[in-house]
């Protein structure tokens, strides 16, 4: 017993000696990025850090689907990170009126971002811009292109291409046509419907729409985007039930599946991992449509802990993400995501060029339950998760997926009320 | 006795304080303190929180979005709680009984590496099962045994007892423990007596064995349901806290870490996290209260302990 | 052990089958484990082709290991885990044997009482006290301190500790304590006096103290999730969603978390189990 508390001190003194050694600040950034942790730590922050030598960041990111709940507990409990990376629109929103996190107003570097680009991150009224936006995502396809000249297969731009294709890997018998699971919900209801919804819901449109009260989730466009999903289940791979988004990640980079529905984020996923040749093709459009619609999400930004010990730092820090330098560095380090900033950038990756060159032939929107929507009980964006995996699932029709959702929005939301 | 003659006995006082204290800020302030959270509200208009008698519970029990969650976990943690007593406290008894024999070779070496997974972490474990269920890795794992792996943990009809299952396989080195050294504390003239008279060894088990560990018998049982209505890790770890699929394996406590912290884009709320807690407090109290007034008490009548 | 010529489970055919039975049941509980073990050591395209193989020269790799190495702070949780385990199975220790001692030594108004009220915690989990005690702690300035988890887990073990100790210390004789007394003992000294006395009661106490303490993912997510402050297991569930895509880094890891409990356990599983089935628990 007296030889472990010997060693217990000894550990201890070492440990505390450690930590008194480094006489620099350290910052903690809170992020659901866990895919991107070796690139912050390897590629991002030493470049900061080259510049700002006495501040110490810690790239500190938790898996997507726990983020939001550990966040929530550590800015409770006063424990989170000095810099906190901020869900588009109503969650940042949130934590900004309950005060977790700080005004950036008067931020040098803001003026480097469009209104757009902000409009995630700002108060309904204007007055208050509480995160530094660092990145949009688009959503599409990405498949095996080892595969696809192996069977022959072109890249399909209609439905019925897109079945047609679906079709010959089934037959084929050696690949998984859809490399997608249900197990984590959002996976289905973000690649799945929020991918290939604009297209039947005219973009901007049909999401105005919802906001206003002119569209409804159990009628026209975002009914048929549950029934286009749905019929992707025979084209999933075996227990595609218990497949995780990291199952799916895994499964495509081996080479076991031909498409992997993509956000655009997974590129540097598959750059990583992959070794056989990538390709890209955008959601399919409805046989005689003219028009095509992407989702382009502003996704991510950056704020600040507005219980932060280190304000000084970390405004530093976050000023430095205005440059043009950061969105340079970024989008070309973690190709997938693509700058908000005004600043003129080359992208080095093809895949990541394909994807940000739909911008000029489709119109762009953002995922339709993140705006407004879901301020309320029951969560807009929760409940197409929800039916979303379960259309896929084959615990729900379309019609009832479509028909759950409809009535969680009109429970609350004045627009969609007694309609 | 000298020392309750003393006019202040403040020794007692010292010998009681740190436990005391420890226990009393730690455990029961916060107990009772959550316990009042519950039947407070959130104000809108002011941010503070104001008393609400049980209109917390009331909404939980009532409310169309909080019922089916509540009854749900409820229904859940029962179904959970009925495969520990029906395979994890029956298996560790078989096991105790064959490991108690003296005439098993090798028996502290079954006892040492059967109770392993009980000292591994549940963050291991879970993520151990969920490898071996996973459709990619688990594809490998079972394709050459010509098995095709059903999705276990996808399916909500197969997700809750896979997952009790997998709970059963780390804990039931501890209740085979504490029925070992029951079995181990009958005296052996009891048994030879037995045999004497012509019991045979399934005999001796049903007519002597099992009657004599009885209050090990409650005990276990009692553990099991306190463990159970207070289980939280392993659905965490393999199912997050949000108990897929579709909330199919939400237990009361991945209801209480939800409804505190909230999840996804949904805010938590600790006037509600409370009340989840207040519903766990009462049904833990109910249970333990039914095992002390019936089986406790019947057993005590039989022996002289306690 | 010597042979005996009639065996109490019959014939030779019962003890093959309790053999089976026992070593099927062994098969099951520690397959998974070594089959993470064996996988830690391999490529990544072997551990999802071949599963089943043992690392070979192809298929030998220590990559994850080395991501393991180099991105997590697996020393440092580990020495959190054992700063936070030690401290409160001390604490546990020096205030469950004073109060079991005050309950069991001397005659006082409320004595059944203080003894039913520390007892209360065996059978109502701390857990359900989690929002106030997060705001206890905040309030106390100890959130994100090991601190904070050690006082927990000290009041998390006091009720069943002093219970089985106060049960235990009543059937030590007086005799030795009186005799001691008379010779003008405080009765500091003979509270001290008794400790020797109490150590099979202790294994008990200890072990089932420490196996949760050391286990536990709720407290540390809740009460000191810094990097600086993480726990074992709570490190090890972060790293593997940091690290989800990375199977040799997660299998390394697993495996790497792991073997200290394991050494540990195997060295004193000896101890450890006397402690489980020592007469104290009844």
């Amino acid at each position: 017993m007296k030889k472990v508390l010997l060693v217990l001190s000894v550990l201890m003194i070492l440990l505390t000696g450690i930590a008194q050694a480094q006489d620099t600040v350290q910052l903690v950034i809170e992020s659901w990025r866990n895919d991107d942790l070796t690139i912050w730590e390897d590629t991002i922050l030493p470049a900061f850090e080259a510049q700002y030598p006495n501040i110490d960041v810690v790239f500190s990111p938790s898996a997507p689907t726990e983020y939001n709940a550990a966040l929530n507990a550590k800015l409770e409990g006063g424990t989170a990170g000095d810099l906190i990376t901020c869900r588009p629109f109503d969650l940042s929103l949130g934590l900004f009126q309950s005060g977790y996190l700080a005004s950036l107003n008067d931020l040098p570097g803001m003026e480097n971002f469009g209104d757009v680009a902000k409009s995630a991150w700002i108060t309904d009224d204007g007055s208050d811009v509480f995160c530094v936006p660092m990145a949009s995502v688009i959503h599409g396809f990405i498949y095996n292109a080892d595969i696809f000249a192996e069977l022959g297969l072109e890249e399909p731009t209609t439905v019925s291409e897109f079945y047609a294709v679906l079709d010959a890997i089934k037959e084929n018998g050696q690949y998984t046509p859809i490399v997608m699971g249900t197990n984590d919900q959002w996976e289905a209801a973000t690649m799945g419907y929020q991918n290939i919804g604009p297209n039947y819901w005219k973009g901007e449109e049909g999401r105005l729409g919802l906001i206003d009260g002119t569209a409804k989730y159990n009628e026209g466009g975002f009914l048929q985007a549950f029934e286009a999903l749905a019929a992707w289940q025979p084209y999933l791979g075996d227990g595609y039930q218990a497949q995780t988004y990291a199952d799916s990640q895994n499964a495509f980079s081996l080479g076991l599946g031909a498409i992997y529905p993509a956000g655009s984020w997974d590129i540097s996923v598959f750059r990583a991992n992959a070794d056989f040749e990538l390709g890209a093709f955008r959601p399919p459009v409805p046989d005689g449509q003219a028009d095509c619609y992407i989702s382009d999400h502003t996704d991510i930004a950056m704020g600040m802990n507005a219980g932060t010990e280190n304000p000084e730092a970390a405004r530093t820090f976050l000023e430095w993400m205005t440059t043009p330098e950061f969105a340079n560095l970024y989008s070309n380090a973690l190709p997938g995501f693509f700058s908000l900033s005004n600043a003129e950038i080359q992208l080095d990756d093809p895949v990541a060029a394909e994807f940000v060159g739909w911008r000029s032939e489709c119109a762009s929107t953002i995922r339709s339950a993140y705006q407004i929507l879901s301020r309320g009980e029951p969560n807009n964006e929760n409940d197409l998760w929800a039916a979303s995996a379960a259309v896929l699932n084959q615990s729900m029709t379309p019609q009832e997926a479509a028909d759950m959702v409809q009535n969680g929005l009109e429970q609350w939301y004045e627009p969609q009320m007694g309609s | 006795m000298p020392s309750s003659r003393k006019p202040f006995p403040i020794h007692i006082v010292v010998f009681l304080a740190p436990a005391v204290i420890i226990y009393t800020l730690f455990m029961i302030y916060p107990l009772l303190d959550s316990l009042r959270l519950s039947l407070n509200t959130v104000d809108p208009a002011t941010g503070n929180e104001v008393y609400a008698g049980l209109q917390n519970y009331q909404r939980l029990f009532t409310d169309a979005l909080w019922q089916p969650r509540i009854l749900g976990a409820l229904r859940n943690n029962f179904v959970f709680f009925a495969i520990h007593m029906l395979v994890q406290n029956p298996l560790a008894l078989i096991l105790a009984t064959l490991l108690s024999s003296r005439f098993i070779r090798g028996r502290t070496v079954y006892r040492t590496l059967i109770f392993t997974p009980s000292v591994l972490s549940i963050v291991l474990i879970a993520f151990i099962w969920r490898l071996i269920l996973s459709p990619i890795f688990g594809k490998a794992l079972f394709a050459p045994l010509g098995i095709t792996l059903p999705p276990l943990l996808g399916e909500p009809a197969t997700a809750l007892p896979t997952l009790g299952l997998v709970s059963v396989w780390q804990w039931v080195g501890v209740p085979m423990m504490l029925f070992l050294a029951a079995l181990i504390g009958i005296p052996d003239e009891l048994i030879e007596a037995a045999r004497v008279d012509g019991a045979t060894g399934w005999g001796v088990f049903w007519r002597i064995k099992l009657p004599l560990i009885l209050p090990t018998v409650g005990i276990v049982g009692v553990l099991t349901f306190v463990g159970n209505f207070n289980a939280f890790d392993l659905i965490y770890t393999s199912q997050t806290a949000l108990a897929n699929p579709a909330f199919s394996t939400d237990l009361l406590g991945t209801l209480f870490y939800r409804t505190f912290f909230g999840f996804q884009l949904q805010l938590g709320s600790p006037t509600m996290g409370a009340t989840v807690a207040g519903v766990m407090f009462m049904i833990i109290l109910i249970g333990v209260m039914i095992y002390m007034f019936t089986w406790q008490r019947r057993l005590l009548r039989n022996t002289v302990e306690l | 052990m010597t042979a005996r010529p009639r065996t109490p489970l019959g014939s030779t055919l019962q003890l093959v089958a309790a053999h089976a039975a026992l070593l099927l049941y062994t098969l099951i509980a520690l397959f998974p484990i070594v089959l993470i073990v064996l996988n830690s050591f391999k490529t990544r395209n072997a551990i999802f082709r071949t599963p089943y193989a043992f690392p070979d020269a192809d298929t030998f790799s220590l990559v994850g290991y080395e991501t393991v190495f180099s991105r997590g702070n697996f020393p440092q949780y580990f020495a959190n885990s054992v700063i936070v385990t030690v401290c409160a199975l001390l604490l546990i220790f020096i205030a469950g044997t004073m109060a079991a001692h005050a309950l069991a030594e001397y005659k006082f108004p409320g004595n059944a009482i203080m003894g039913l009220y520390l007892a209360l915690g065996i059978m109502v989990p701390i857990r359900l006290g989690t929002v106030s005690i997060l705001r206890l702690v905040v309030s106390l300035k100890l959130v994100d301190t090991l601190a904070a988890l050690i006082l927990v887990y000290t009041a998390m073990g006091l009720p069943l500790a002093v219970f089985i100790l106060s049960q235990f210390m009543r059937q030590i004789p007086r005799d030795l304590k009186d005799a001691a007394r008379v010779d003008g003992a405080s009765e500091y000294r003979v509270y001290w006096m008794t400790l020797p006395l109490i150590r099979p009661a202790l294994g008990t106490v200890m072990v089932f103290n420490m196996i949760p303490i050391w286990n536990d993912l709720w407290f540390p997510l809740i009460l000191a999730p810094s990097d600086a402050n993480k726990t074992v297991t709570l490190g090890a569930q972060t790293f593997l969603g940091q690290f989800v895509n990375d199977y040799n880094a997660v299998l390394s890891s697993l495996t790497l978390s792991a073997l200290p409990v394991v050494i540990l356990y195997v060295l004193f599983s000896r101890q450890l189990i006397r402690g489980l089935t020592s007469g104290a628990v009844k």
